[in-house]
């Protein structure tokens, strides 16, 4: 599979701070990939020069592997954080404005238009001032205005922020449609779930460094803990030396659950052996870790004194 | 280009279709041909105040009273000076006062005149009543003395001048009102569309920047390209609103006008020269070396806008729409990075006075310097040379007549000024659109020009 956007050895710095310190990236064609950080990380710098707001310092970009210009701006659909539409500007009027500035002409711009906007069921408010409406339906005219275009490189900053879990859900779905369709996706959040549920790869941003990427599979992989949990009824009472019990529950009517993890060299098999000579067994499985997981151990470990873990989940 | 085309298309649009804009360019020239028929109308010759006379003196004075433009004399009815003030107070709404010359007045005592009236009298109509009475009295004194008529005509002076200037074609007749009035009116309209529409651009691009519309922008065009799309939709703005007042201005005075005015025997002032209504006379004044100066033909209804014959007119609105899109150019640029710097309106007005400073100021020099002083000395051409001030000194030196050397070096300056003043807004501009929550400083904004990419 080849890259649609390669990042090499990126360098922004700003007068006061470093922005992105040696950022390289590879997102492949056709993948929903996951840009992960704190706030703060450097994950808009980086965007910001994706998207050719800012330039980079150093480094460089590639467009399937052209050097990044303004002509790719028209294959690239934006939608920032901060999301904005002109107030006094009718939904209809504002789209057809945005999307000729991406480059379509009048007519096929219009034709995309109407079918978005069936769509998206915006029918009634087509002619209506974008004040008029509702957040979760500016936003929907915000998605419209990122795709109208058709990029093949979709950026979405924190995309169903101000949706509610309906409208989250109809806008999930377009961008799976996106991406059946070809399209890229760059996905900058700090809500895991939706991260863990569609991307295929990851990168993780903190303190303007990338500190982890890869498929999200390769990574729950690499950060499997050889932890397994546990639950039955006896009374369980590990002493091995080649396992390790890292939490002990004693339920009601001589119930149990544990978490173990084995120590290197021993299997899982070697482990239900040891405990079915012990108890009775109703559940066991492999402890995944979850990107969320992954993503407060990694922060932690590359800056331990600034945050602490429930600062992050407050966050997340 | 074609961005930058539909940036223009949309700043242009979303003004043009306001309803504001609609009732500010109807409403506008029909309030300046109201006033400016109205002021044409009071200054007309109006109907002479009548004042009656009642003389005791037995000096026949009635009969050496002339009647000017503003004041005529009937006498008055009644044989005394009660049953004459009686007879005032039944026709006082016609009669404006009622002059009373005692039995004892005679030509060695000139005492105890009264002037009769409801209130106070203007000092205005006292004055000419008076002056009328003076020049009475003294006329009969001089035939007192034995001069004849003949000899009392040819010994009054009635010098008029005649202001030529040597510069216009063939001589022409100066027209030093509708001049000055141009000079005026042309300056505060750079003026006050300077910053009127400076403001626009700078409230346009707070709102983008409010509205957070910036980043997607940003993403779609170059920020010069959205920041000079602005600047030049808000210009052609004005120019369409400049158009429509003209248009309007002028079919109001000529097809409004003659309904309104009788023929009279000066022709009444224009907006612009209103101000003064003594050059009237002197364009109406029929002089054979001077073609353009149209004088009314009897019977005809004044052309309202002849008073500005014999001005350069050419040259006056070339100029004038030169040099207000070249002045609106540098200065709305600076208002552009202004609003991009500042995340709301109050943090804006800090800035803003440096900005105004220079154009407050070259408007108030500018008139003590080429208005009441000498439009072609070197003050004058130094106002009008430096690209700040020139937009709006050089507007007033206009219709004086300007040298076209000096047009093309003050334009290319000025155009020089605004390429300037546009770089440096614009690298301002594309930091302070995508900079939140920050409070900013001079030293910020100067660090800001040299930001890379």
């Amino acid at each position: 599979m080849s890259n649609i956007l390669q990042a090499i050895d990126v360098h922004k710095a700003y007068a006061a701070h470093v922005a992105l310190n040696g950022v390289s990236l590879d997102i492949p064609e056709g993948s929903i990939f996951g840009l992960l950080g704190p706030n703060g990380a450097g994950k808009t710098s980086l965007i910001r020069i994706i998207t050719q707001i800012t330039a980079a310092d150093s480094g460089e970009i590639r467009f399937r592997g052209e050097r990044l210009n303004p002509s790719h701006i028209g294959q690239i659909g934006y939608l920032p954080e901060e999301r904005g539409l002109y107030k006094k500007m009718k939904v209809g009027e504002q789209l057809l404005y945005l999307a000729q500035l991406k480059g379509l002409s009048k007519a096929d711009a219009t034709q995309r238009i109407k079918g978005w906007i069936d769509r998206l069921d915006l029918r009634p408010w087509v002619s209506k001032n974008v004040e008029d409406l509702s957040k979760g339906m500016q936003q929907k005219v915000q998605f419209i205005a990122t795709v109208l275009h058709e990029p093949s490189l979709i950026i979405l900053d924190e995309p169903f922020s101000g949706f509610d879990p309906i409208n989250a859900n109809l806008i999930k779905d377009e961008i799976l449609e996106l991406r059946q369709r070809g399209a890229t996706i760059i996905f900058s959040t700090h809500r895991m779930e939706s991260v863990e549920e569609m991307c295929d790869n990851i990168a993780l941003i903190n303190r303007s460094r990338k500190v982890l990427d890869g498929s999200v599979r390769d990574i729950k992989d690499a950060f499997k803990t050889r932890t397994y949990e546990v639950e039955g009824k006896g009374r369980l009472m590990v002493i091995h030396p080649d396992f390790e019990v890292l939490e002990h529950k004693e339920r009601e009517n001589d119930h149990f659950y544990n978490r173990i993890r084995l120590h290197h060299g021993t299997t899982p098999n070697d482990l239900l052996r040891y405990l079915i000579g012990n108890v009775e067994i109703h559940a066991f499985r492999e402890q995944i870790p979850s990107i969320n997981d992954i993503f407060i151990r990694r922060v932690q470990e590359t800056m331990p004194e600034t945050l602490t873990e429930q600062e992050l989940a407050v966050k997340s | 280009m074609d961005k930058i085309w539909l940036i223009i298309q949309r700043e242009y649009l979303t003004r043009v279709r306001k309803k504001s804009f609609l009732v500010i360019s109807l409403l506008a020239p029909l309030l300046l041909a109201g006033t400016t028929l109205g002021i044409a109308k009071l200054s007309m010759p109006s109907s002479a105040d009548e004042v009656a006379v009642y003389d005791a003196s037995g000096l026949n004075l009635l009969t050496q009273l002339v009647a000017t433009d503003e004041v005529r004399f009937v006498p008055a009815v009644g044989a005394s000076p009660a049953a004459a003030t009686a007879a005032f107070k039944k026709a006082k709404p016609k009669q404006a006062a009622l002059l009373v010359f005692p039995a004892d007045f005679s030509l060695d005592a000139n005492q105890g005149v009264q002037l009769l009236a409801d209130g106070n009298v203007s000092l205005n109509r006292q004055q000419n009543i008076r002056k009328a009475v003076n020049k009475a009295i003294s006329e009969l004194k001089l035939t007192r003395s034995g001069l004849t008529r003949a000899t009392i005509d040819n010994l009054k002076a009635d010098v008029e001048l005649s202001a030529v200037d040597l510069t216009q074609k063939g001589g022409q007749k100066n027209n030093v009102g509708a001049t000055t009035a141009a000079a005026y009116f042309l300056s505060i309209l750079v003026y006050m569309f300077i910053f009127i529409y400076g403001v626009q651009v700078m409230r346009g691009v707070a709102e983008e920047k409010t509205n957070r519309i910036m980043e997607v922008m940003m993403s779609s065009v170059k920020p010069f390209q959205l920041m000079m799309g602005k600047i030049l939709g808000i210009a052609a703005v004005v120019l369409t609103q400049f158009g429509i007042w003209l248009i309007l201005s002028y079919s109001i005075t000529t097809l409004v006008a003659p309904l309104l005015m009788k023929p009279a025997k000066t022709p009444v002032t224009t907006a612009a020269a209103a101000a003064n209504t003594t050059n009237a006379e002197v364009a109406a004044a029929p002089a054979a070396d001077a073609p353009a100066v149209a004088a009314p033909r009897p019977g005809t209804a004044p052309n309202l806008w002849s008073v500005l014959d014999g001005l350069p007119i050419g040259s006056i609105i070339g100029g004038f729409l030169f040099f207000f899109l070249g002045g609106y150019l540098l200065y709305s640029s600076m208002f552009a990075a202004i609003g991009a710097a500042v995340d709301d309106q109050t943090d804006a007005q800090q800035f803003m006075f440096p900005v105004t400073i220079p154009l407050i100021l070259s408007y108030i020099v500018s008139i003590n310097v080429i208005i009441n002083g000498d439009p072609n000395g070197p003050l004058a051409f130094w106002l009008s040379m430096i690209p700040f001030t020139s937009p709006i000194a050089m507007v007033m030196r206009l219709p004086f007549g300007v040298p076209a050397w000096q047009l093309l070096l003050s334009g290319a300056l000025l155009v020089g000024g605004f390429i300037f003043t546009t770089w440096v807004a614009s690298r301002i501009y594309r930091v302070g659109v995508l900079m939140y929550g920050k409070k900013v400083t001079y030293a910020e904004l100067s660090r800001w020009m040299f930001y890379k990419g």
